[in-house]
């Protein structure tokens, strides 16, 4: 049977479009990475919300720089780690507005850590979307602040030592711990199970914010096939194996109050 | 006439900033300029003009909430002191880069380091020269009196909203700590929402509707070829502000024969000196630059050609006097520098004495 791809292309036999919030740019990250699939879902609920005009997106320093050329909101790129101080500058001066800061674990969880803490303690009404890959993936594949005991970086090349490289810093726990953030919750976007469950906590999330009760915060761990050195597949099992034992999913914190586990 | 108040250059700086109708204020205390945003906090702008005033937990914090407000159209206003001015420089560079507007102004104490909570004006080389990393320039204005604190605030939106870039009020110590008469302009309305529509629509991030393309506020270009147009871009404007915006003043120099050059704090203490070198016969005038970039070095040069010297005088071991000897070029005059510093504050009778030592004796 000849069927010709124009027969097939037909509105009552989609089930799935790309969501014009994200543009036509080729993604600048590496295949297999979740950056992609994290900008996909917010740029979804933004969409699905019907709230582009009502968005500010703020791009951190790190592989998502350019998150402005990928997401079609109106964005600002920050400093390195200073996004969730501009965030707060936007959202003092337009508080109807949705703002959301997009950052990395570098910028995020070690030259950030301030703004990241104060941001959450001052509660503002902003929300964090924070890519954990325990890694440095735009500059080459540095230690970060979340890189696992043991793990080999090329700033850590016969694995972190605890002792004279310190611990992994577990910042979202951290900041669940303060009365500014309302809810605190960690996810992947590794299958397409946690991506729905992944896509419900942004959309949570953006939802909270409108009601001005506190920063909203929505960890992703997140692969760096590049700067694990391994293929992409290979290196979602190594999540599963290695990252999530010590950064369980879930929810951390939810309307105001600890998960109790 | 304007409601008239004795009050600190600190204070009037806050207060103009209130009148001004400016939507955000964000800062770190520091002496000598705490009073900015304690003013601030004490005249509830909030509930005045609905201006927004936080104090952040660090100077890194102030600059890029400034930066952030910037971005969606606002007047943002941003004051500190020597040490708190070097934690902005990474975010100056990046406004200046994003082509951003605000007002700064650094309330300058001495250094290096911690140095002193007392006046210095060992900043200039910091803000005219760069500080930050990159081909950019800071507009910057250098109030003499508290009067000129507080108008330099209108003055200094104008220009920053005029070339989208960011404006230093450059004083120190002694003007944000003295109390002098000023006069205040009468309350302007903060811009609504739709006049920064209007106005700042084209380029601010204030929200994407469908009937335009996303506004992206960044100083990131990774291909070198269009990141140097945009540096062209830059410096064109740069060209234009030195063409244009050049602004100083001068005092007694009808018919002088030696000139001093100096701003702020040190121009006024110039200003007496003068008095006194004329009781003893000694014919000298003043040239005060107002805007420290753009340099004003062409009036410069045209005094200086008439001069039989020029004493450049700033709290400082010597810093704006390369401006000076670059303005008055290869003339066979003595250019030389006068000043005290590290919080040191010259007096009048010093600055003559530099006078007849350093230029009229050593010609
Ligand atoms: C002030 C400053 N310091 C250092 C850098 C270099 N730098 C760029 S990205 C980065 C790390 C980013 O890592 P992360 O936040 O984990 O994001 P990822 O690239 O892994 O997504 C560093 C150190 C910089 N741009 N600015
Ligand atoms: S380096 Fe790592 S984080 Fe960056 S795009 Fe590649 S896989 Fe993703």
């Amino acid at each position: 049977m000849d069927i010709a791809i124009k027969d097939i292309i037909k509105k009552e036999n989609l089930v799935y479009t790309k969501t014009k919030l994200m543009t036509d740019n080729v993604l600048s990250y590496c295949p297999g990475c979740g950056h992609g699939t994290a900008h996909r879902i917010t740029m979804e609920v933004v969409d699905e919300k019907g709230i582009q005009e009502q968005t500010i997106g703020i791009a951190p320093v790190g592989c998502s720089v350019l998150a402005y050329e990928f997401m079609n909101i109106d964005m600002v790129q920050a400093a390195h780690g200073r996004a969730p101080a501009v965030a707060t500058g936007i959202k003092r001066v337009m508080p109807e507005k949705y703002v959301f800061t997009y950052q990395g674990d570098g910028d995020l969880a070690a030259i950030g850590t301030s703004e990241t803490i104060h941001a959450c303690n001052r509660g503002e009404n902003i929300t964090i979307i924070f890519i954990n890959n325990g890694i440095y993936g735009m500059t080459g594949g540095q230690m970060a602040p979340t890189t696992l005991a043991g793990m080999k970086t090329s700033t850590s090349p016969f694995g972190r030592d605890l002792h004279s490289m310190g611990n992994p810093l577990k910042i979202t726990e951290l900041v669940a711990q303060l009365p500014g953030t309302y809810y605190v919750t960690r996810q992947a976007v590794h299958t397409p199970a946690a991506v729905r469950k992944a896509k419900r906590a942004v959309r949570k999330a953006f939802e909270l914010q409108a009601e001005n009760k506190g920063v909203t915060f929505v960890e992703i761990v997140s692969n760096c096939n590049s700067g694990w050195k391994m293929p992409p597949v290979q290196a979602n099992e190594w999540m599963e194996e290695n990252m999530f034992p010590f950064y369980p999913l879930g929810d951390i914190k939810v309307d105001g109050e600890l998960v109790k586990k | 006439m304007g409601e008239l108040k004795l009050m600190k250059g600190n204070e009037a700086i806050a207060e103009a900033a209130i009148r001004e109708g400016v939507d955000a204020y964000f800062g770190y205390p520091i002496t000598p300029q705490s009073e900015v945003i304690e003013y601030l906090m004490m005249e509830k702008p909030h509930e005045r003009t609905g201006m927004v005033v936080l104090q952040a937990e660090s100077e890194l914090a102030a600059i890029n909430m400034v930066y952030g407000a910037a971005s969606v159209g606002r007047k943002v206003f941003t004051s500190s002191s020597s040490p708190g001015i070097s934690l902005y420089q990474e975010g100056i560079s990046y406004i200046a880069g994003a082509e951003l507007p605000c007002v700064i102004a650094n309330v300058v104490r001495g250094g290096p380091g911690l140095g002193t909570i007392q006046p210095s004006q060992a900043d200039y080389f910091q803000t005219v020269k760069g500080g930050g990393h990159g081909d950019y320039r800071l507009f910057t204005l250098a109030p003499s009196s508290v009067q000129e604190m507080a108008d330099f605030i209108e003055l200094g939106f104008e220009i920053a909203f005029k070339y989208r870039n960011p404006v230093m009020i450059l004083s120190d110590g002694m003007i944000g700590q003295m109390m002098e008469k000023v006069e205040l302009k009468d309350q302007k309305p903060r811009w609504s929402a739709d006049e920064i529509k209007a106005m700042h629509g084209s380029w601010a991030t204030i929200g994407k509707p469908e009937s335009r393309e996303r506004n992206i506020i960044t100083s990131l270009d990774l291909d070198p070829h269009k990141q140097e147009k945009h540096n062209h871009h830059l410096q064109a404007k740069y060209r234009q502000m030195e063409k244009e915006e050049v602004r100083y003043e001068t005092f007694d120099t009808d018919d002088a024969e030696y000139l001093i050059v100096a701003y702020g704090s040190s121009a006024r203490i110039a200003q007496k000196t003068i008095m006194l070198a004329r009781e003893k016969g000694i014919k000298v005038g003043l040239l005060r630059p107002i805007t420290l970039y753009p340099f004003p070095e062409k009036p410069l040069a045209e005094l200086a050609s008439r001069m039989k010297g020029v004493l450049s005088v700033e709290m400082s071991a010597g810093q704006m006097v390369e401006d000076v000897r670059l303005a008055v070029g290869c003339s066979d005059i003595p250019v030389e520098h006068f000043g005290r510093y590290g919080g040191v504050i010259h007096s009048p009778d010093e600055v003559l004495e530099a006078l007849e030592q350093k230029i009229i004796g050593g010609k």
